[in-house]
């Protein structure tokens, strides 16, 4: 196999792996700090991407666009907070699953009630179109590049929130006991809408990059949904840290996956059987890993609460 | 529209509100309207409702349902049908794997099923039955009609690409039944995956001249415009499933200069296509799509066969709806031995319109008269 291809995928790995880290970050810290099982976080991802599909098409302007999205994804976060989450902090973990899982049918019956049934179309900016000639002739998108660079961006921007902000300490402190920051006189509820609408910012921006490369339609956020919760379990559920390697990780592992094991096969196996038996192999392979990783680490690389 | 409503709430309340006739037809509509995909099921609505308004008939009564594309609400819904509502006929599903799930057991209890769309080689094959006819197409069909056009056209060496399930492996075996020569590779792709970064390289990496992809729905929106953006220079091909109208309008330009079969164009010179796309696009303001069309053509049978006899006279009932004595928008159409219809396969190029967004064009038969190759193993 030639080197290329190897780079290539490499950098495809990568991507996916920073996409499925804005996921996760969000669905990690609502988890982590509020010890939430949010269902409905596949539903922030695709009001992100309905939201920048509708503002590009009406503004002519991506970058608009892609504001409104993240806007639109945090505003309903909040409200979904607000309204809805506020009343589960305390529920057993099924009610949660329970009524966030209603969240998914109303969001996604509700964006066919306004968008119609049909998928949407939202492109890139001709500006990152095309794509660029990286050494050893390698050709690839600018825009799975840019990709890359906004995961990288917001993984620093996440890291210094965390770690160097007032709002980052009590995140953490929220995150290794819940209850004693309330008696300190931390406005606990605030901060539960602030992280929430942070989360659900995060998924409207995956959503909405993605979406331009992928379609915009009604269900779209589920797939990702399941991806990210494999990612948060290998990660360590409540870690961001563990979010970004498990990510990370999960990307590299499924891209890699998908292109070598039917080449492996191939070498004998008949080729149409072997490319079956691979891809089949290949679409269970994140879980085989997580399986492994559970086996030897039961909570995950990073658990925050060891 | 109004009729919908009415027999809605009918079947809500009691069939006492519905003054129904003993010679009143009643037929049963399962069919995707929620979820992803739904626009499938929308359009085989519209078009079978709009045969239904255009012959004026009032004596038809049409329930229809929502199977939110679940295998296990399509079957409990037949059941509510057949069993509550007494209903003649069922049609309307989209999905191969709903149909097995429902089908099977409808016709063996002696009500009649009549597919707009899915058309697994089971139903074709070994589990035929004289009570199931299919009015769109053999899952094959489109699939292996590409493969002959592909081979008349003079490529090579096509790679081939679809999703590792039943009707995936279908698509690629009917398409190399048909093209009769080697394929650079066949490569198979996750069911419902969203980025194919791994697979596009893999077919930049291989020396194919040509490529031939069934991704259905939201996969080919996906695949097209990652594709796009890829600067990989090849022709593509494919089956009409990825290139419907409205699925070409979400890709956008990245869908300019594909070629696909189709059973339908809408702008195929006949009569009763002429009637049916203008009539389709006063009442619902779009350009119908093949699933309007099948969903039309599957109307007009039922209505032509109910002008020879009432389904409850089975056996003079069948006879009609196996005469296919109606004016199909697709042009020539009849049923083989198996209920399965003999028809032309088209080839459409995508362009751009005249207002700028992309379209099909007819371009001309891919194959004529196409029968599927399960007809051998029906018994009926």
């Amino acid at each position: 196999m030639s080197v290329t291809l190897l780079i290539e995928q490499l950098l495809n790995g990568v991507q996916l792996g920073t996409m499925l880290f804005l996921m996760a970050s969000g669905l990690t810290l609502v988890f982590g700090v509020m010890g939430l099982i949010n269902l409905a976080h596949g539903s922030f991802y695709m009001v992100g991407a309905y939201a920048t599909a509708a503002v590009t098409a009406s503004t002519g302007s991506f970058l608009v666009g892609l504001g409104a999205g993240i806007i639109a994804a945090a505003l309903v976060g909040a409200l979904v907070e607000l309204i809805v989450i506020r009343r589960l902090y305390h529920r057993p973990h099924l009610d949660q699953v329970l009524a966030t899982f209603a969240l998914i049918l109303i969001f996604s019956e509700g964006t066919r009630w306004i968008f119609g049934s049909s998928p949407m179309r939202l492109s890139p900016p001709s500006w990152l179109t095309g794509f660029v000639t990286l050494p050893g002739d390698t050709r690839y998108p600018i825009y799975r590049l840019m990709l890359i660079g906004v995961g990288i961006t917001v993984s620093i921007a996440l890291y210094f929130l965390i770690s160097k902000t007032r709002l980052g300490m009590r995140i953490r402190a929220g995150e290794s006991d819940r209850e004693m920051i309330g008696a300190l006189g931390v406005n606990i509820s605030k901060l539960y809408t602030l992280v929430f609408a942070l989360g659900a910012g995060l998924a409207g921006l995956a959503g909405a990059l993605v979406g331009a490369l992928q379609s915009v339609q009604v269900g779209m956020g589920e797939p990702v949904l399941i991806l990210a919760f494999v990612v948060i379990v290998i990660g360590g559920i409540g870690s961001i840290k563990g979010a970004l390697f498990g990510a990370l990780l999960v990307g590299l592992v499924d891209t890699l996956g998908r292109v070598y094991l039917p080449i492996f096969f191939r070498t004998f196996m008949p080729p149409s059987e072997a490319s079956g038996v691979g891809a089949a192999l290949a679409a269970m392979l994140i879980y085989i890993l997580m399986a492994i990783i559970l086996a030897f680490k039961p909570k995950g690389l990073f658990s925050a609460h060891d | 529209m109004k009729k919908i409503t009415h027999f809605g709430l009918g079947l809500l309340l009691s069939s006492s509100l519905v003054t129904a006739h003993a010679d009143d037809v009643k037929i049963g509509m399962i069919t995707t309207l929620s979820g992803g995909g739904s626009h499938l099921g929308v359009d085989v609505r519209d078009g079978f409702m709009l045969a239904i308004e255009q012959s004026g008939r009032d004596d038809v009564n049409v329930l229809i349902q929502d199977d939110a594309n679940r295998p296990d609400l399509a079957r409990s819904l037949a059941n509510e049908f057949m069993q509550r509502d007494n209903v003649d006929i069922l049609t309307g599903i989209i999905w191969s794997n709903l149909a097995m799930a429902v089908v099977p057991a409808a016709v063996r209890q002696g009500t009649f099923y009549l597919s707009p769309n899915a058309g697994p080689s089971d139903l074709a094959g070994r589990m035929c039955h004289e009570n199931y006819f299919n009015v769109a197409y053999q899952n094959d069909n489109l699939h292996g009609a590409m493969g002959a056009y592909m081979r008349e056209e003079g490529y090579e060496r096509p790679i081939i690409l679809a999703p590792n399930y039943p009707a995936g492996t279908d698509a690629l075996a009917g398409f190399k039944h048909l093209y009769e020569g080697e394929v650079v590779d066949e490569l198979y792709t996750q069911m419902g995956q969203t980025d194919y970064a791994a697979e596009i390289a893999q077919i930049r990496a291989s020396d194919a001249d040509s490529l031939f992809f069934f991704l259905p729905g939201g996969m080919g929106i996906s695949f097209m415009k990652q594709w796009e953006s890829s600067g990989v220079d090849m022709p593509i091909f494919g089956a009409a499933f990825s290139f419907d109208e409205i699925l070409i309008k979400a890709v956008g330009s990245a869908a300019i200069g594909a070629r696909n079969t189709s059973l339908w164009a809408y702008d195929l010179d006949n009569e009763a296509n002429h009637r049916f796309v203008e009539g389709f696009r006063e009442a619902y303001g779009r350009t119908p799509t093949l699933y309007a069309a099948q969903g039309y053509d599957t109307a007009n049978l039922i209505l032509s066969a109910l002008d020879v006899a009432h389904p409850d006279d089975q056996g003079a009932f069948r006879e009609a709806l196996r005469a296919a004595d109606f004016d199909s928008v697709r042009g020539e159409f009849r049923f083989g031995p198996n209920h399965h219809p003999i028809q032309d396969i088209y080839v459409r190029e995508v362009v751009e319109g005249d207002d700028g967004e992309p379209t099909n064009r007819l371009l001309g038969i891919a194959v004529e008269d196409i029968q599927d190759v399960y007809f051998e193993q029906c018994q009926m």
